[in-house]
Parts: structure tokens; C-alpha cells; sequence
């Protein structure tokens, strides 16, 4: 009577040749939810909540902004063809197209930025993968907001 | 017995006329075996009006033995035998055979998103420790223990009626796309058990689990993209349970 060979592991003959045994365990898989020494401790805070409420608010405000720049770019006063350099210094002489364009930069780029963190945050499986893809979402993003701002602010219609 | 006893073989072909041969496609696993999981047709003689649960036992008892399932009531209230049925998210007991088309094959997977331990047997560890983490139970401020009933009013009670039919099956988070990714997500049976304590007039630990909520990987991170809602075999309205919580968050803090 062979003993050994049954108590080695728990699988008959019906499932087939078993792989693994007390002295070789299956590979364990860790639990996706399990507290571990990495685990952060509290990732409590209102920023989830801020940038939640950010992307409703903003959404709303860009709605008028964008379709507003849209209808006055492409459709009055004979569309696309009238954009010229001349059109875009005599616009910015006014504070409120400052103003105009300055919000829009800022609301779409945070806007766009926020909605790919999330996307970043769903879709990337590795934490490592994660860092870099929002270390250049970041970069790009506040290089673009500050490039456009400081155009904004330092243009000068009379530059030849 | 002088009662009219039908011919033996028009006996056997009354009794199975009714029975139709359905395949079911089953996602077996046996990490022992092999590290891959691979899909087993079956093909049953069986009742349209039977459910997928009584095609597995066909299966286990007739069949084979080493299928491997969780199911405990068999009648839609212990939630343990929450599958993937042909796509979606289901209870085995409670989808008839004939409202799931059988004329193709049904396939039967364990639900995603979760460790497959064994053929349609996940690890739950994960669920319930979101579910642990939102204390799904009374807590009040008073210390002494209560000499009466704690009342309520029937509109108090209605509040949150809708989130205490959850049987903690997991058919809703883990048909969640945001659980299926890393995990880390509350998800929506949490935020559900979560609700049924918020919204309770008896309970006094609303914010705490607010707060709770409020986490990187709480109620933020819901998309809602109404999976859990369709999922749920008890017809809760689980992200309008979610939708509230978020609001509850927001109208409490400003």
C-alpha cells in the first residue's frame, strides 16, 4: 500500500498528473486588495473630490468658451480665411479676449490633463508604467500652460 | 392495480420530449495541473426551464466531478454562486436555461477581476475586505447599552431600503472596469453597504465612512458606466447609490 504518493497532495488521478506538492507549492498569486508594507497608509484627502468637481465646473464654463471661439474663428465674418496675424493682435488689444483666451487655455488644459490622469489611472497596470506616463502628461501640460500664458501676457502687435 | 399503465417506451419518450441538448462551454482551471485556464464543452440533455445551476450539478453529479463551483441556498439569496454567464455577470440560480438562447453553446466563466482559485472559484479576500473596511454595521455615540427599541419612521426606513436587498454576491464589482484594472477600488458592493449605514437615521457614524469614501481609490473613481447596475441580480439601484454617496460627500463638505 503506497501512503506516500496519496498524502503528497490532494489531487487524484481523475484531474491529472498533479505539477505541484508540499515540497514544491503552486505559485501564490497576491491579492489585489492586500495590505502590504507598500500599501500607503491613508490616501484620504479631498483632492479626488476637488478634481471631480473640477472637471463638472469646468466642462460647464468650457462649453460657452469653446463653442464661442469656435463660432467667431470659423463662421462670422467669412470664416477660417480672415485669421490672420492682424486679426488675432487687434482681438488680444481688448482685455477681454485676454481674459477670453487666457481661461480657456488654462480650464482646457487642466481639463484634458485631469481626464487623462484618471484615464492613466485606469488603464496602466504597473506602477512604474503609471510614473512615466504622468510625469509627461505633467511636463506637457505645464509647458503648454506657461508657453501660452506668457504669450498671452508679453505679445506685442508690433513685432516685425 | 387495475389504473391504465402507458407502454414502457412511449413512458420514456413522454418524459424527455421536452428535453433539449444544450452545450455548455465551462472555463476550467486547475492551477495544479496547468497555469492556464482552457474551455470544456459539455453537452446535456435538459429541461429549457431548468436553471445554469442545475446544468452544473448535471455536470458535477453525472459527469464530471472535478468541476469546481461555489453555490450554497441554490435560490438566489446566499450569493455565492455569482458567475459569468454568457458574458455577464449572473447567478446561476436564478437564469433559466431558456432565457439565455441554448441553442448555442452557454458559456460559463468565473467572474473577473478576481483571483480564479479553481475553476469558477475566486479568491473573495479582496471583496471583503472593501467591504470590511466601510463597517457594514450600527454605530452609535451613546455608550451605554440601549433599554429600548431604536425607532424609526417608515420614511426614514425607505431612504435606504433599495441598498439592503445586497446579498454580497460580487456580480456588480466585478463587473466593475475600474476593479477589473487594479483592484484598489472600493467598488460598488462596498460603496452599496456603505450607503445602507449613511442614509440610516439610527446610525451616527455617517461621516466617518463618508470619510472613508473619500479615499483615492473611493467613490471618485467610479466611471459610471452602470455595469454594477445591470449586473445586480437583485435589481438595486447601485451606481444611483453611488451618484448619492458622492453627493452626500460634496453637500456635507461645502
Amino acid at each position: 500500500m503506497s501512503t506516500t504518493e496519496t498524502t503528497a497532495s490532494g489531487v487524484g488521478p481523475v484531474e491529472g498528473a498533479p505539477l505541484f506538492n508540499v515540497d514544491n507549492p503552486a505559485p501564490l498569486i497576491e491579492a489585489p486588495r492586500k495590505r502590504t508594507t507598500k500599501t500607503p497608509r491613508s490616501t484620504r484627502g479631498n483632492f479626488e473630490m476637488a478634481a471631480w468637481l473640477f472637471m463638472r465646473l469646468s466642462g460647464v464654463v468650457l462649453v460657452v468658451l469653446v463653442l464661442g471661439h469656435l463660432l467667431i474663428q470659423l463662421v462670422l465674418d467669412g470664416g477660417v480665411s480672415k485669421i490672420g496675424f492682424a486679426f488675432v493682435a487687434g482681438r488680444w488689444a481688448s482685455p477681454f479676449w485676454q481674459v477670453w483666451d487666457l481661461l480657456m487655455l488654462w480650464l482646457a488644459m487642466l481639463h484634458g490633463a485631469n481626464g487623462l490622469r484618471t484615464i492613466i489611472n485606469d488603464y496602466a497596470e504597473r506602477a512604474n508604467t503609471r510614473l512615466w506616463l504622468k510625469g509627461l502628461l505633467y511636463t506637457a501640460t505645464v509647458f503648454t500652460i506657461l508657453l501660452g500664458s506668457l504669450v498671452i501676457f508679453t505679445f506685442d502687435p508690433n513685432i516685425r | 392495480m387495475a389504473t391504465p399503465v402507458l407502454d414502457k417506451v412511449e413512458a420514456e419518450a413522454a418524459a424527455s420530449d421536452h428535453l433539449i441538448t444544450v452545450t455548455f462551454r465551462v472555463r476550467r482551471f486547475n492551477p495544479e495541473v496547468s497555469a492556464d485556464a482552457v474551455w470544456e464543452d459539455f453537452q446535456l440533455e435538459i429541461d429549457p426551464k431548468e436553471r445554469v445551476l442545475d446544468g452544473l450539478h448535471k455536470i458535477k453529479w453525472d459527469v464530471d466531478g472535478t468541476l469546481t463551483f461555489r453555490r450554497s441556498c441554490a435560490h438566489g439569496i446566499c450569493g455565492s454562486d455569482a458567475m459569468r454567464i454568457n458574458g455577464k455577470n449572473r447567478l446561476a440560480c436564478k437564469t433559466l436555461i431558456k432565457d439565455i438562447n441554448p441553442e448555442k453553446p452557454i458559456t460559463v466563466e468565473p467572474i473577473k477581476g478576481l483571483t480564479v482559485l479553481k475553476d469558477l472559484v475566486v479568491d473573495m479576500e479582496p471583496f471583503f475586505q472593501a467591504y470590511r473596511d466601510v463597517m457594514p454595521f450600527l454605530i452609535t455615540k451613546e455608550t451605554n447599552e440601549p433599554t429600548r427599541e431604536r425607532l424609526q419612521s417608515a420614511e426614514d426606513r425607505e431612504r435606504f431600503d433599495d441598498t439592503t436587498k445586497c446579498i454580497l454576491c460580487a456580480a456588480c464589482t466585478s463587473s466593475c472596469p475600474v476593479f477589473w484594472n487594479d483592484g484598489q477600488y472600493f467598488g460598488p458592493a462596498a460603496i452599496v453597504n456603505a450607503h445602507r449605514f449613511i442614509f440610516d437615521s439610527r446610525d451616527e457614524a455617517a461621516e466617518q465612512r463618508l470619510e472613508i469614501l473619500n479615499d483615492r481609490d473611493g467613490v471618485w473613481r467610479c466611471r459610471t458606466t452602470f455595469n454594477c447596475t445591470d449586473a445586480c441580480p437583485r435589481g438595486i439601484e447601485v451606481t444611483k447609490a453611488i451618484q448619492e454617496v458622492k453627493r452626500a460627500l460634496i453637500t456635507r463638505r461645502f
